[in-house]
């Protein structure tokens, strides 16, 4: 069976998975933030996949605003982690619990 | 050939993806962070299988040069051996794992019922002046907002790394 | 008769062997050049200080890169308490790998690269982008403070510089049209004049943008004046401090390479790549002498740049740290984009 759309959807649906496991499982904000990272590179695959498939660049157009929305993404969030780091001292989630500083 | 490319590339990402989350060796986010760069490293080589020679590139260039640098770097300055011997707390393991399982369900019930199979035959090459050309007519006034949107975090990054935060 | 070298190769062997063939000459052409480049380095800095070098083993002290070698590969592997093995280990690979992997896109004569991407330049700078991190982690898990403070550095000043780098690429990107390196040395056949450096017509900064990218390549490849990452005086050793024997030896490899790297890419880029300055004497550049008298010019240039790499280096004091970051963030990137929006006007106003 030659690889097909479906193939690249699983995979994407798999990577997918494991990026939301990431989340709800660690405990880091770092590595939380690095599923998060996951997960939009499972959609940017689906999405270049569905645009090979279906002869349509639209999807590749997509790829490049997901990339740099997640480039901004990153450096707002890493930014957002070292100013409650120096507050607080901690990058874990369980730490953090009150909304006051 | 191809085939054997996809299954490769297809388990590496996989695999260290994987790895990311859950290192058996070592809880350190330094090796989570490495692995995520073979993981973005493994996914171009299914973006290039995809004929997306600029994305692929891209993507490297931006995950693995930037976005992971940025992530190292803000590692190495909160230095965080203290956190690596916290436990995993098995409640929040099995629920998330029931969650995942739940969507991961949900994913491939819709792709068995979905209508692939008339769109077996790919034709679209990804080259860098059709990707251009489309994302400078049809897609100009997003490219502009994207352009904002990066002026708007470099700002906000501006902001937020002062040192007397208010 | 062939057509070419490479075509004379490709009738040989399969495609992944061809593959195989060519990474294997890059490998041992980038352990060949790092060990003589050592040797040319050393020679011309004694020659700056008007001493005679090293002399003693072999003719002019040939031999002594060989004897370096030997040196470095029989010392012993040490790993200091509390450091991070796996990264410690990985980092000078790390560094080492994504420069073989852009040697491969290096057009070095006509059809002769080891792979013709359409995305050349893109992924130059796409595996380029991974040394910083390599010598990131290298610093960091050294888990020595002066190794530290270099990582920190080298990443400042890495990112400062990528930007007015990527401008200029992007300058050169509008002004070719195309990011296939081969298709960027064929545009400027001809003499000399023709070459991408002295295209005054499409953009009379074009000279400046030369120096803009050769400036930002001594930056990223750490060299003197911008060597803050190993700053001996201040910084012992930088990142590297830790390491000993073969993971030193590697490194200081790969630095060769970087440096080879972006001269190759000034040439391909700026120079003319395999182009001979007085057009072409010989007539049909496809034959095998034509392929080889191309990859002869090649080599004179790229050299040449090298040459004037160690010249820069034993010529100019190291510059401060905040100096290195102005430099970037107030020179080059306001020239750059004025290069940029001036090429993009001329090309749009009287090159359509």
């Amino acid at each position: 069976m030659t690889v097909g759309l479906e193939h690249y959807l699983v995979v994407s649906a798999l990577l997918f998975c494991l990026g939301l496991l990431g989340v709800i499982v660690r405990r880091n904000l770092l590595v939380i933030y690095m599923s998060l990272e996951l997960m939009l590179n499972a959609a940017n695959l689906a999405l270049v996949a569905f645009s090979r498939f279906t002869n349509n660049l639209d999807g590749q157009v997509f790829v490049f605003f997901t990339i740099t929305v997640a480039a901004a993404e990153v450096s707002v969030g890493l930014a957002l982690i070292v100013a409650l780091y120096r507050k607080r001292q901690t990058a874990h989630v369980e730490d953090l619990t009150t909304l006051k500083l | 050939m191809q085939d054997a490319l996809f299954y490769t590339f297809a388990f590496l990402t996989l695999m260290f993806g994987f790895l990311v989350i859950a290192n058996p060796f070592s809880r350190n986010p330094v090796t989570s962070a490495m692995f995520l760069v073979l993981t973005i490293i493994s996914l171009a080589g299914l973006f290039v299988l995809l004929h997306a020679f600029f994305l692929a590139a891209v993507q490297v260039l931006v995950y693995a040069g930037a976005v992971m640098v940025l992530f190292l770097f803000v590692i190495m300055l909160l230095d965080l051996k203290a956190e690596e011997r916290r436990k995993i707390k098995t409640l929040g393991v099995v629920g998330g794992l029931i969650s995942t399982g739940a969507i991961l369900a949900i994913f491939l019930s819709s792709l068995l019922k979905a209508p692939l199979g008339a769109t077996q035959s790919p034709v679209v090459e990804g080259g860098t002046v059709a990707l251009a050309k489309l994302l400078f007519t049809q897609y100009l006034l997003p490219f502009e907002i994207v352009s904002l949107l990066l002026l708007v975090a470099i700002v906000g990054v501006v902001l937020l790394s002062k040192k007397d935060l208010k | 008769m062939f057509q070419s070298l490479n075509h004379l190769i490709s009738a040989w062997w399969p495609e992944p062997l061809r593959l195989i063939l060519f990474l294997v000459g890059i490998m041992s052409f980038v352990g060949l050049n790092a060990a003589y480049l050592v040797w040319v380095e050393r020679k011309g800095a004694a020659r700056f200080q008007r001493r005679p070098g090293p002399t003693e083993v072999g003719w002019a002290g040939l031999l002594q890169p060989i004897a370096d070698a030997a040196k470095l590969m029989s010392k012993q592997l040490i790993l200091p308490a509390g450091v991070d093995a796996t990264l410690f280990r990985v980092a000078p690979l790390l560094m080492m790998s994504p420069v073989l992997m852009s040697l491969a896109v290096i057009p070095w004569g006509r059809n002769l690269a080891a792979c013709n991407l359409n995305v050349g330049l893109l992924m130059i700078f796409a595996f380029g982008s991974i040394n910083v991190m390599a010598i990131m982690l290298g610093g960091w898990s050294s888990r020595n403070k002066y190794a530290i403070i270099s990582a920190a550095r080298v990443v400042s000043q890495n990112v400062a510089y990528e930007i007015p780098m990527l401008l200029v690429v992007i300058t050169m990107i509008m002004v070719t049209g195309t990011m296939n390196l081969s298709e960027i040395v064929i545009q400027q056949s001809g003499a000399f004049w023709h070459w991408n450096i002295f295209r005054v017509w499409i953009n009379p900064l074009m000279p400046v943008t030369f120096l803009i990218f050769f400036t930002c390549m001594l930056a990223e490849t750490n060299r003197a004046p911008f060597d803050m990452a190993e700053a001996e005086s201040e910084l012992v050793a930088g990142a590297y401090t830790e390491y000993s024997g073969m993971g030193f030896g590697v490194f200081f490899m790969a630095e060769y390479a970087n440096i080879l790297l972006g001269c190759a890419l000034a040439t391909v880029l700026f120079l003319g790549g395999w182009q001979s300055p007085i057009g072409n004497l010989l007539g049909d550049s496809q034959s095998i002498v034509g392929v080889l008298f191309g990859v002869f010019w090649f080599f004179v240039k790229m050299y040449f740049l090298v040459f004037s790499v160690v010249w820069i280096r034993w010529t100019f004091p190291r510059t401060q740290f905040y100096r290195l970051l102005n430099l970037s963030w107030k020179i080059l990137i306001p020239i750059s984009l004025v290069t940029l929006i001036l090429s993009s006007a001329m090309i749009k106003l009287f090159h359509q």
